[in-house]
């Protein structure tokens, strides 16, 4: 078993170095496809460890070599897969594989064909590290591994101001949470003394509730980064500026999704803290609808599947405060399958489109890509919930487990936010590809792209549609590690009203978004001149605040520390201490007169005062 | 005789041979100094290893003996050089490394 543990760890590494290796030169097709093939292994064997874990229940568990071993400290490179890691797993590289395979398509004209593929298959690498490690420094070392790929993804166009604008933010973003991240680890080893998961959660309930809060809300902070979890969260939507590919993989299905792993992960922490618990909820539920929000309103076809992404990543936090920590993991599992499909399909209609993102400029590209067209209404009806696809189960465990809670609130504003997610995606597809032609037909002539391409969406689609049936043996399998969680306050009948309300208001969202975009053609332009509409396009004026607020007076500040505390105090004390030396040795020259017998006369009156200063220690010992 | 003889003889010598350096301006007559302080600490060492019964003391006196060789050798190569540029060996001619 342990040989495809390592080869499911490993290949991608591998491929990345090989593609590494042409990374200066001109495209070559072959990196593609070696990095395409080794993940397609690192697939294989990661579904070979699920048939093995599901038929022998057994966790395995390998130790590549030791790491630090210091003292108190003994951390290793071991890897852990069990229920949860073995899902991830194949989420991630199922996901890469089918992106790596899309990329070939979509990046066929760029310069640094070879570069992206090393890249992207370092991420895998990384993001694997991150959900195999059995303990949390292995964990940190795949968090910032994924930090540093997505930052370099982000950036991939780096020519582009605004590209590496946007690499920029997503890093330092990340950097401030991960200091959250880092002082939780610090907190675990500094009153656990072990970083190791298991003795870590064996042990965690000896200590204080204090400091099992103080650990919850710093690991919280962390995934809040990761997971652009509002305040954080206005580096996803720059994000954008990458490759379209890189924002299925990375933005969309598997690294944002981090920060939920690393709930569900540490859920014997939070079953411990249930009040922070809620507070996470609370923050999910907002977050749900502050991103639904303004994703109704941007005209740009990547940034409304980002605010998407941030609202879907809401509601696994909802699932996950609420303890229903499985079903967080199955809303990221079906999540990861139908909003990467939804990012490789804007792919298609981006090159279609000659690179054209604004939904305004489209319109009607059905007929020139039904293909495209029809993955992506089937990702849009699993994203807005309906059954019988994979989004319809997974949500509506999330807004059964909030009213199970009796948070009425959260269900309400869960409630709300589905209607926005069916009226926002189908605004977008009937935006794309239904009503009249917005765009320039003498000079743009949309087509469909490669086969393999479509293929490569094929599997992706296809579990969205059937993910969700998988429900049960899904539950079954993820509850023997995780606390099992049923909707035990409700009612049957309850449920079924819950689950037809639900329903209702997504059908209800997709038929607005029919009737205002079809029927009616859009909302008349004095909408624009709404207050609303003003706040919502400029993202709440998060973006402006921090710019204007925090950015500039900490500018301001840094001027300060640059010119009184660094010229005036650092930079004057060294420059004194030079300053001092070199005086002090221009003094001292007169000391050389160049003349020998003066020296000498100088030394032996210098030997006879250690003498005499040596007889007199030697006598006053004698006395 | 006994060890106080030798001593004193020993300090004597090196006496004589510190006034030397103090005192000459013949960089010959210096180097002749730093011999006969050498030589006053191996005779030094030999008695003392004598009375102890430890030939640590003549060893070491063996290894100034040969140090004191050296030294010569390459001083008297230096003066010579000297004397061939200048003309002349005295020391206070030697004012090239004044500050």
């Amino acid at each position: 078993m342990e040989f495809f543990v390592y080869l499911a760890l490993f290949s991608p590494l591998l491929g990345s170095l090989i593609a590494a290796l042409f990374a200066m030169k001109k495209k070559v097709l072959f990196t593609g496809i070696v990095t395409s093939c080794l993940l397609g292994l690192s697939t294989l064997s990661s579904f070979y460890l699920l048939y093995f874990i599901y038929t022998t229940n057994e966790v395995i568990q390998v130790e590549l070599m030791q790491w630090i071993n210091i003292g108190n400290i003994n951390v290793s490179f071991s890897f852990v897969v069990d229920y949860i890691s073995v899902v991830m797993m194949c989420v991630v590289t199922l996901v890469s594989t089918m992106v790596h395979i899309h990329s070939i398509g979509y990046m066929e004209d760029d310069k640094g064909f070879n570069r992206y593929f090393a890249y992207l298959s370092a991420f895998v690498f990384s993001m694997l590290i991150l959900v195999m490690s059995d303990n949390f420094l292995g964990l940190f070392i795949g968090w910032e591994g994924v930090g540093l790929c997505s930052w370099l993804l982000i950036g991939f166009w780096y020519h582009k101001d605004s590209a590496s604008w946007a690499a920029n933010e997503a890093f330092i973003m990340n950097r401030v949470a991960d200091l959250g991240m880092l002082i939780a680890i610090f907190l675990i080893f500094w009153n656990l003394g072990s970083l190791n998961y298991d003795i870590v959660f064996a042990n965690i309930s000896t200590l204080n509730t204090e400091t099992i809060t103080l650990i919850g809300i710093f690991l919280f902070i962390g995934a809040m980064g990761k997971s652009a979890q509002f305040p954080f969260h206005t580096w996803l939507a720059d994000a954008m500026e990458g490759p379209t590919p890189v924002s299925a993989l990375i933005h969309a299905a598997t690294m944002v999704t981090a920060g939920v792993y690393l709930l569900v992960r540490c859920n014997e922490i939070y079953v411990l803290i249930p009040h922070i618990g809620y507070a996470i909820a609370c923050l999910g539920a907002f977050v749900a609808i502050f991103a639904a929000s303004m994703a109704i309103v941007n005209n740009d076809m990547k940034k409304i599947i980002a605010y998407s992404t941030l609202s879907q990543l809401g509601y696994m936090f909802v699932a996950a405060g609420l303890g229903a920590y499985w079903v967080a993991l199955f809303h990221l599992v079906t999540h990861a399958f139908f909003k990467s499909v939804l990012f490789l399909g804007a792919g298609n209609v981006m090159h279609a489109m000659q690179n054209e993102l604004d939904i305004r400029k489209m319109g009607g590209l059905y007929k020139q890509m039904k293909s495209t067209a029809i993955i992506m209404i089937i990702a849009s009806v699993a994203l807005a919930g309906i059954y019988p696809l994979a989004g319809f189960f997974s949500k509506d465990k999330i807004l059964e487990a909030a009213f199970n809670a009796d948070a009425t609130f959260i269900w309400f504003v869960l409630w709300t936010g589905a209607f926005m997610t069916a009226f926002y995606s189908f605004r977008l597809i009937f935006k794309v590809f239904f009503g009249k032609v917005s765009y320039d037909t003498n000079a743009l002539h949309p087509h469909e792209t490669h086969n393999f391409v479509l293929a490569s969406m094929l599997p992706l689609v296809i579990l969205a549609v059937i993910a969700g049936w998988g429900e049960h043996s899904f539950e079954t399998f993820v509850t023997m590690q995780l606390p099992s969680w049923a909707a035990l306050n409700l009612a049957h009948s309850t449920a079924l009203i819950l689950i037809l309300v639900t329903s209702f208001v997504a059908l209800m969202g997709i038929f607005f978004a029919w009737f205002k975009y079809i029927k009616e053609d859009g909302f008349s332009s004095s909408w624009e001149n709404n207050l609303m509409y003003k706040i919502l396009t400029n993202q709440y004026y998060v973006p402006w605040f921090y710019e204007k607020v925090i950015c500039k007076s900490y500018l301001y500040l840094s001027k300060i520390a640059y010119k009184q505390v660094d010229l005036k105090i650092i930079d004057a004390f060294v420059d004194g201490i030079a300053h001092f030396i070199y005086s002090s040795g221009k003094e001292a020259r007169i000391v050389q007169k160049a003349s020998l017998s003066s020296s000498l006369k100088v030394m032996i009156i210098g030997i006879l005062v250690l003498f005499i200063f040596a007889a007199v220690i030697f006598f006053k010992k004698v006395m | 005789m006994t060890l106080n003889a030798y001593l004193i003889l020993s300090a004597l010598l090196f006496c004589i041979g510190l006034f030397g350096v103090i005192r000459r301006k013949n960089l010959l007559m210096l180097f002749f100094s730093t011999e006969i302080m050498l030589n006053a600490c191996n005779i030094g060492f030999v008695a003392v290893s004598r009375h102890y019964g430890d030939l640590n003391g003549q060893m070491f006196s063996f290894f100034i003996v040969a140090i004191a060789a050296s030294e010569v050798a390459i001083g008297l190569g230096l003066l010579i050089l000297w004397f061939k540029k200048k003309n002349s060996i005295d020391l206070d001619s030697l004012t090239k490394m004044k500050g």
